[in-house]
């Protein structure tokens, strides 16, 4: 059984509060959640809204119908309730009585204000919910004290227990929803925090970067711990600096990466060029918003592919990647170091904000999957002065000292055109074999691209194409469509350039639809494919109103086209 | 000479015959040789610009940059590693102009980096524009009809945000030049040190002769931790620019200032292990 629940109010009231302590609840009773945020750039006021989908079964995306409205005020009401079922139910506070009036579902009026006055504090009144909706979904009132006391401490838990106690006493029925069956206990994080944890794992040592939503929790999360860690975690003045100076710290021998948004990247693009002719590996993360220019701040698009494609004037090796689940968020920005370094090249992490914000139940990450592979030369061997940075080498690949580390070696980096030594060239010749050099990491990344993810019908006859986070919600409409007797299946690309073709040119045989789902205007995923293959698509189902295609609706637009 | 300067390079120079860009080169190899650094210790980062180029010049770990860049990846190097003596070789355009928010907050994030300005009051790559030095009223090829633009002035600036050493030197005194690199480089935190230097081509105004009638050394008994004093001395020009140190102030560095830090070894001679991490999931669970 599955359950789709709302909390919606205004910014300040606190339903990120309830949102968080309740589905930390959920979690440690087993449920699978998939939870994702919709709220406005202001810190008070307007309109704001989590969806907590909890499943006993595993759930991969948010979908638009709801059991559950939770309403901090009438305008949640409004806004939400007709995608409620027809027996979905809202609870809100008895305070609303007046202001909610008519409503078109049942509405369950709960004293939760007048319960946190009664325990002394009225800004617990969240916590009052919480022991409610405990009550209400039969959970286990003794994990909803112990997620109180992973938030709270001292004074402030003692009166959150006495309000979640306060709730869990109001006198209601509570309504029979499925159990989940005790299992492993999963963790409930989001991806920009997998990318985080990935990058702690593959051990970077410096992160520098700008604050830009929906980038800025990956930050976030490196700081608070980068006391623990002991690494280094700097708010650059600008994404230019930021940038430079993680290309600084990987020269001199550390791991190091940089994160932002659109805009902010943007600003990044010289210094990708940077990188690339200077051969430092780098991992740069882009969680993308709408744009262009300030676009939607804190709202989703996939719109930054055919910009980062070539961003950076000039022509550089680099490989493009993207998030489609905050499992895979860990493991592939681990290998994303590994890859910077081996090739010596510039990797982009895509993701977005719906990924960033979707707190989900995964297993809990292997560390033991993650290798740290430096390929950094020791610089024995050398006669004094005879390390020569870009040495022409079988392979392509120059040997890599970190300078300082060598006594009699020195390090020369250089963003014109170089010699082997790094000094400045002005020779035709040279610079054909540098160019050579480096592009030539592009026919060796082709190699480490992992193909597509493919759902479905083995032989479909309509061919869906998406990447990153559409994921989630090209499975589930994949599979629900296939129990009603379509033929239908999805690649979900996560690797994406140089572009891995194997399973796109297999799968497509069979199909006699290809529909790029895309969350942008010009189909830019389909625009790659075709630049690499020559091969268009039939159709294309596009978003870019800022907001993540749901479940009913890539189910309902599939049924339009086919 | 007793020993061959280690950080002598036998690398071609692009540089204009009497160009002030030589006369710095072999005033920073000398001073390097005099603190006794070994070139494999020296990490020289630059922008883009005339100035620029001398990382290619002198025997030591560079990283040549972007323009306007030099300062960003020369704080992630010293973040890596702190046992390098990082300096910074650029000029007025590409520390002022294009890099002069890098300047600002770097001067306020105080990192152990040696900042050298080869501050010759002309762009001579892209051939005689104005430069953020360049004074009111000096016509070029773009201010046709002389620069409009207030001088900006990099002592001020420094002092007003509390820079830990600012100080400015003229090239034509290598005695002078030296010295004060060689305390700059010793001085633990951001050292900011403008030094005049004449273009040949494309200033006619600032020439090696004009500096040295304009510029006069600061008396033994200057007080550089007198920021009063110090604003003073960084408002003089028109008659007679000071040299020498001119506003010092001790403070802990950019990493000094991360205390937990403190007897760690430094980043880059860490060992890194994928299970040092693992304790961060827990708050996931």
């Amino acid at each position: 059984m599955d359950y789709n629940l709302l909390i919606g109010g205004s910014a300040g009231q606190g339903i990120d509060t309830l949102g968080t302590l309740l589905e930390k609840v959920l979690q440690r009773c087993s449920y699978s959640i998939f939870s994702n945020k919709d709220y406005m750039s202001r810190i008070r006021g307007g309109h704001n809204f989590i969806q907590i989908r909890f499943s006993t079964k595993p759930v991969y995306c948010h979908k638009s119908t709801l059991d559950f409205l939770v309403a901090f005020d009438e305008i949640t009401v409004k806004e939400h309730q007709d995608r409620l079922t027809e027996d979905g139910i809202i609870f809100a506070d008895e305070d609303l009585r007046e202001r909610i009036g008519e409503a078109h579902r049942k509405v369950i009026y709960l004293p939760v204000k007048k319960g946190a006055k009664e325990v002394g504090n009225p800004k617990v009144f969240t916590t009052v919910f919480l022991g409610a909706l405990i009550r209400i979904y039969d959970l286990d009132l003794k994990i909803g004290k112990k997620v109180l006391g992973k938030y709270f401490k001292d004074e402030i838990l003692e009166v959150n227990h006495k309000a979640i106690l306060q709730g869990y006493e109001i006198n209601m029925d509570h309504f029979s929803i499925a159990k989940p069956e005790e299992q492993e206990q999963k963790i409930l994080i989001n991806a920009n925090q997998g990318i985080a944890l990935g990058a702690m794992a593959a051990g970077v040592s410096f992160y520098s970067a700008y604050p830009m939503t929906p980038s800025t929790s990956i930050m976030n999360f490196l700081a608070s711990n980068q006391r623990e860690a002991k690494i280094v975690v700097e708010q650059a003045e600008d994404e230019i600096a930021a940038i430079n100076m993680a290309i600084g710290a990987s020269y001199a021998g550390i791991r190091s990466m940089t994160g932002t948004s659109g805009g902010g990247f943007s600003l990044m693009t010289e210094a990708l060029g940077l990188a690339g002719i200077t051969e430092t590996p780098l991992v740069v993360a882009n969680v993308q918003r709408p744009g262009p220019a300030t676009g939607f701040p804190t709202r989703t698009e996939q719109s930054d592919l055919s910009f980062i494609l070539t961003a950076s004037h000039g022509e550089i090796p680099r490989m493009i990647t993207v998030i489609r689940n905050a499992e895979e968020a860990f493991y592939k920005t681990a290998k994303a170091f590994n890859l910077a370094e081996k090739y010596q090249v510039l990797v982009i992490i895509l993701n977005d904000q719906y990924l960033a914000d979707a707190n989900q139940t995964i297993n809990p990450y292997n560390f033991d999957k993650v290798a740290i592979e430096r390929n950094l030369d020791n610089g024995e061997g050398y006669d004094v002065g005879e390390y020569k940075r870009y040495q022409f080498t079988e392979d392509g690949i120059s040997p890599r000292i970190v300078p300082g580390m060598v006594k009699g070696q020195t390090v020369l980096s250089d963003s014109d055109e170089h010699d082997e030594n790094g000094n400045i060239t002005e020779s035709a010749e040279v610079r054909v074999k540098m160019v050579e050099k480096r592009m030539s990491k592009l026919s060796m990344l082709e190699k480490e691209v992992e193909e597509p993810w493919y759902m479905g019908s083995e032989e479909p006859e309509t061919l869906l194409v998406g990447w990153g986070s559409t994921y989630g919600v090209l499975k589930e409409a994949v599979e629900t469509l296939n129990h009603e007797g379509v033929s239908v299946g999805a690649l979900s690309f996560g690797d994406l350039y140089p572009l891995p073709r194997k399973a796109f040119n297999e799968k497509r045989k069979y199909a006699k639809k290809t529909i790029n789902v895309e969350q942008n205007y010009t189909g830019q995923l389909a625009k790659l494919i075709r630049q690499e293959t020559g091969i268009s698509f039939d159709e294309s189902i596009l978003k870019f109103d800022g907001r993540q295609i749901d479940l009913e609706e890539v189910i309902a637009r599939v049924k339009e086209v086919i | 000479m007793d020993r061959q300067n280690p950080f002598h390079c036998q690398e071609e120079k692009a540089w204009c015959p009497g160009c002030g860009n030589h006369g710095l080169l072999e005033g920073i190899k000398e001073a390097l040789d005099q603190l006794e650094k070994d070139p494999h210790e020296v990490v020289v980062c630059s922008g883009i610009g005339q100035a620029a180029k001398l990382p290619h010049y002198i025997n030591a770990n560079g990283f040549n940059g972007l323009h306007g860049r030099s300062i960003p990846p020369a704080l992630g190097i010293k973040v890596a590693n702190p046992d390098l003596t990082v300096i910074i070789h650029s000029g007025d355009g590409d520390s002022y102009g294009e890099g002069g928010n890098h300047l600002i907050h770097n001067i306020r994030r105080n990192p152990d980096i040696t900042h050298f300005v080869h501050d010759n009051q002309i762009y001579g790559l892209t051939k005689g524009q104005a430069s953020p030095t360049t004074r009111q009223g000096h016509v070029t090829g773009i201010q046709t009809e002389g620069v409009q633009l207030e001088p900006f002035n990099p002592i001020a600036l420094a002092i007003s945000l509390d820079c830990s050493f600012v100080a400015r030197t003229f090239m034509g005194d290598k005695e002078h030049m030296v010295k004060i690199m060689k305390e700059a480089i010793q001085h633990k935190g951001y050292a900011l040190v403008d030094i005049f230097q004449p273009c040949v081509v494309f200033n006619k105004i600032n020439t090696f002769k004009w500096y040295k009638e304009n510029t006069y050394k600061l008396d033994d008994d200057y007080d550089p931790t007198d920021k009063i004093a110090a604003f003073q001395k960084s408002q003089e020009y028109d008659d007679g620019i000071p040299i020498g140190v001119i506003y010092k102030k001790e403070k802990p560095s950019f990493l000094e200032g991360i205390e937990y830090l403190k007897d760690q070894p430094s980043l880059v001679k860490r060992d890194l292990n994928p299970d040092n991490a693992k304790s961060f999931m827990e708050g996931f669970f």
